[in-house]
């Protein structure tokens, strides 16, 4: 492998790890205050899509106009999903939100099949991210260092908000302990409402970056990342912001660099996950940067 | 090691991260004795019962039962040498019937598997009728045979608590470990509790640890006492020592207390 | 009421299902006859997830992997060799799947017993998982075996899959098949065996304290559940005459849990009735996905419409009725003859 191959490799793994990345903080937080495993979460990451694709070409909004709509409905989405399937099975079994969750990624997958039936479609690109550029023998779409360089903008903005705000803090207090939250007087149903509204923003923003990068729009298109990226946030740790984005980079250049080197495992390239998932499960099951809760008996 | 003793503990520490919860417990408990383990709340009691049963891994100290070395084995192998126990918060099979809630309890001696049941083998029928009939005589000996097929969660608190003991005494146990067995209860109720712990180790020939509040009942029925606090053992004695141990009453008992009893 | 009656019931009941089926082969046309097998095959599915999940409270996700097993092992072996040399186009099969053969009988009870080895396989490191954690691990092991079924061409063809399987599993290799599955998960959940894996279901600390190797018995309810899962996945390649890795995604698993979970976890009689009734809507759902003619009008088919009925269906079980048709419950003779009146002996 030249040099120049080489540096495409690395560029395109990062890229691929920022998407994973967003997704995974989305997985993480809401399991970090609620213990839910947000299995609509992949949905969301394709309706980010979708609804840029909308914006675009039913209403031919301009592009900043199509991407900030798109953000704020996907983060409505989220927080509707939340009221309507999560927060009424709050006391109940864990399983029974997780069933819910299910069933909902189910629904708005087949919604948008019904919808946009399966016809992949494709999102157009402005040309200023189309055009390559040439560093000595590497070729680059600008788009490979759009989206690292945005993605690490949006973690920045989310580092502020949840180390710096008090919705933030509250946030952090949730995940430790709901029920003294509530009992501090912690506005519990909003701020996890918030949760949902961030996550789904960023997994948003990940499905119009995943959409430019790989411009084929399906409504399947969401399964296998979130999969993915969940298994990422595993990996890191789940519960921590931090392990989500070093899980999600880390996968982006396992999944990659793997196939670079070893050609012919690429028919397995989406096993890699799943055997990362059951490896991190039964060494580590906290991930990387995560810490083990102690049954009490 | 002395096999005229059901239990002997040696040395047992628990430590979490930087938290001592349980330093260098030592206990000999002798056979079908009734002991007692006191101590204010948080003083480390139920963590050496978790200790005895194998929930918890000793940071350091053995546990033997009749010589045998319990320390470090997990819990249900813990059970099946025979120690059983109930717990602080009632933890009963909640979806079950009351006599199913006992027959789990037999499971342990149960000889024949369910492939035997499977071929309604005569071997696994045979059994099956006399777990059944022994559940219920076990049922019977707390009182609660008639409420054999409600649903275990259905019963009454006090009605919990003894069948949470009737599952414990399927096991076969030879050292029975009660949690708090008088929490929530009246006075009349402790007495009875009190005469009924007695008839326990006179029928079923075995040793009983238990963790309690209730002075009454433990200076009333404990032969040998150990007073945690802080997870150290602070007194070690009958009764009539126990009670007036400075240290103890001056870390528990209070004043009046000390002229109760 | 004395131990015979309700023997006697059962071989009546039996008798009398053997006799709808001889109807119902000479009377129904294709159509019905293939609902029928679809509901016997999704009875046993929605049975050995049931004994996993309700019943021991294993969340697993991975019965679309044990299926997958179990279809491929059966296929490989009642395909003759004469027709996998022709299935075979991308790479020739390896000499031992291009050379077995076996009976049907046989073949599927391959299929489930390579299922349950892998069960026991993937239950030892997995098994330790709590709850959600399962649910992922075990989502990820059926993930792990279609990939590899897509990426082994010498032994499941890749993704062309199979066609031309052999269609052996009519009406009654399917529903007896289906009795024999009953009978067994009914045994074992009535003995006391039953009774601790419920009570691991319940509380597994409690379990541990009277005595019970929880992870012992763990590993037995998902290894037989992962047997019957594969036997439905063998009925089902022989029922479908066609299978390919897409057949096995997690969808398959998700309709599983909806018959599960609608028809109550914790109760067999559940089980049997959601099996019922759930295939029998989504086959009658069909309809919508399909365009319908009225006279020179037509209306297009929707494709994806009945999924979008069926999940939001599941979303409301889980919302209103979390504990679905039956709850824990079962219908029992002793508990229909009580309702109309008769008592008979006391026990």
């Amino acid at each position: 492998m030249t040099q120049a191959m080489f540096i495409q490799h690395l560029l395109n793994s990062l890229t691929l790890g920022s998407l994973y990345a967003l997704i995974a903080i989305g997985y993480t937080m809401v399991y970090g205050i609620l213990r839910l495993i947000n299995f609509a979460h992949s949905e969301i990451f394709m309706l980010g899509a979708y609804f840029v694709y909308w914006g675009l070409t039913l209403v031919h909004l301009p592009w900043p106009l199509a991407l900030a709509l798109s953000i704020l409905v996907t983060a409505g989405l989220g927080v509707i999903i939340d009221q309507i399937a999560y927060r009424p099975l709050r006391d109940a079994p864990r399983i029974s939100a997780l069933i819910s969750a299910i069933g909902v990624s189910f629904f708005l997958q087949n919604v948008a099949i019904v919808f946009f039936q399966a016809i992949p479609r494709e999102v157009y690109r402005p040309s200023w991210l189309e055009d390559p550029i040439l560093l000595g023998e590497v070729r680059l779409l600008p788009l490979t260092l759009f989206v690292p360089a945005l993605s690490f903008l949006l973690m920045l903005g989310l580092i502020y908000v949840v180390y710096r705000t008090k919705a933030g803090l509250g946030m952090r207090a949730i995940s430790k302990d709901i029920e003294t939250s509530y009992l501090m007087g912690v506005p519990v149903n909003r701020i996890i409402a918030l949760t949902f509204g961030i996550g789904s923003a960023l997994a948003a923003a990940s499905g119009i970056m995943w959409a430019l990068r790989y411009p084929q729009l399906q409504p399947i298109m969401g399964v296998i990342p979130g999969f993915k990226a969940f298994i990422a946030a595993v990996f890191g740790g789940i519960g921590s912001i931090h392990g989500a984005v070093v899980g999600g980079v880390m996968l982006g250049f396992i999944e990659i660099m793997t196939v670079a080197f070893f050609p012919e495992l690429a028919g397995y390239r989406d096993a890699f996950a799943f055997v990362l998932l059951i490896f991190i499960l039964l060494f580590k099951p906290t991930g990387l940067l995560g810490v083990k809760p102690e049954d009490k008996v | 090691m002395n096999t005229d003793m059901i239990l002997e503990a040696k040395g047992l520490t628990m430590r979490f991260g930087g938290l001592t919860a349980v330093s260098n417990f030592n206990a000999s408990l002798p056979s079908r004795s009734i002991c007692g383990l006191i101590g204010p709340n948080g003083a480390g009691k139920t963590t050496c019962f978790n200790m005895i049963t194998g929930f918890y891994k000793p940071t350091s100290g053995h546990t033997f039962l009749r010589g045998q070395e319990l320390t470090g084995m997990p819990p249900h192998l813990v059970c099946k040498a025979g120690i059983g126990r109930t717990f602080q918060n009632i933890r009963l099979f909640n979806n079950e019937s009351v006599l199913e809630n006992v027959m789990i309890g037999c499971h342990l001696r149960q000889k024949t598997n369910w492939i035997q049941a499977l071929f309604f083998t005569p071997g696994h029928l045979k059994e099956d009728k006399a777990i059944r009939k022994h559940s219920l005589e076990l049922l019977e000996f707390v009182g609660l045979e008639r409420l054999a097929d409600e649903k275990a969660n259905s019963l009454a608190y006090g009605a919990q608590r003894r069948l949470e003991i009737a599952r414990a005494l399927a096991t076969k146990p030879g050292l029975l470990l009660l949690d708090e067995p008088a929490a929530g209860m009246n006075p009349q109720e402790t007495q009875e509790l009190m005469q009924f712990i007695r008839v326990i180790r006179e029928q079923f020939d075995l040793a009983i640890l238990l963790i309690e509040h209730d002075m009454k009942v433990v200076m009333g029925i404990c032969e040998r006492i150990w007073v945690l606090d802080y997870g150290v053992t602070i007194a070690v004695g009958d009764a009539a020592a126990i009670q007036s141990d400075p240290a103890v009453i001056k870390a528990y008992l209070g004043e009046e207390c000390a002229h109760d009893a | 009421m004395s131990r015979k009656i309700p023997i006697l019931l059962n071989v009546l009941a039996v008798a009398a299902l053997g006799l709808f089926l001889w109807w119902a082969e000479h009377s129904l046309d294709g159509y019905k006859i293939q609902i029928l097998n679809l509901i016997a095959v999704n009875i046993i599915l929605a049975l050995s997830l049931n004994l996993i999940y309700g019943f021991t409270g294993l969340f697993s996700l991975g019965h679309a992997g044990f299926m997958a097993i179990g279809a491929y092992v059966c296929s490989i072996l009642i395909l003759s060799p004469e027709q996998k040399d022709m299935l075979f186009l991308l790479e020739p099969a390896y000499d031992w799947v291009q050379h077995a053969q076996a009976p049907f009988f046989l073949a599927v009870i391959a299929g489930g017993a390579v299922a349950a080895l892998f069960g026991i396989l993937v239950g030892m490191p997995l098994l330790r998982l709590g709850d959600d954690y399962l649910g992922i691990a075990t989502l990820g092991f059926a993930e792990i075996v279609r990939v590899v079924a897509n990426n082994i061409p010498r032994l499941t063809n890749g993704a062309l899959g199979f066609k031309g399987i052999p269609s052996h599993a009519n009406l009654w290799w399917n529903f007896g098949w289906c009795l024999l599955t009953l009978y067994c998960i009914l045994r074992l959940v009535r003995s006391n065996t039953g009774n601790v894996l419920k009570a691991i279901r319940d509380d597994e600390i409690a379990a541990k304290a009277m005595g019970v190797d929880v992870f012992r018995y763990k590993l037995l309810s998902f290894s037989i559940g992962a047997f019957f899962a594969g036997v439905g996945g063998a009925l089902l390649a022989s029922l479908v005459t066609t299978i390919d890795p897409k057949m096995f995604l997690f969808t398959l698993t998700f309709n599983v849990l909806m018959i599960v979970v609608t028809g109550g976890l914790g109760s067999l009689t559940g089980s049997v009735l959601a099996g019922v009734g759930i295939t029998a809507l989504l086959e009658w759902l069909r309809v919508v996905e399909n365009p319908i003619s009225f006279g020179s009008w037509e209306l297009p088919g929707i494709p994806g419409m009945r999924m979008v009925f069926f999940s939001l269906a599941l979303i409301i079980v889980i919302l209103y009725r979390r504990e679905g048709l039956m709850g824990m419950r079962e219908v029992s003779w002793a508990g229909m003859l009580a309702a109309i009146g008769y008592k008979g002996k006391a026990q």
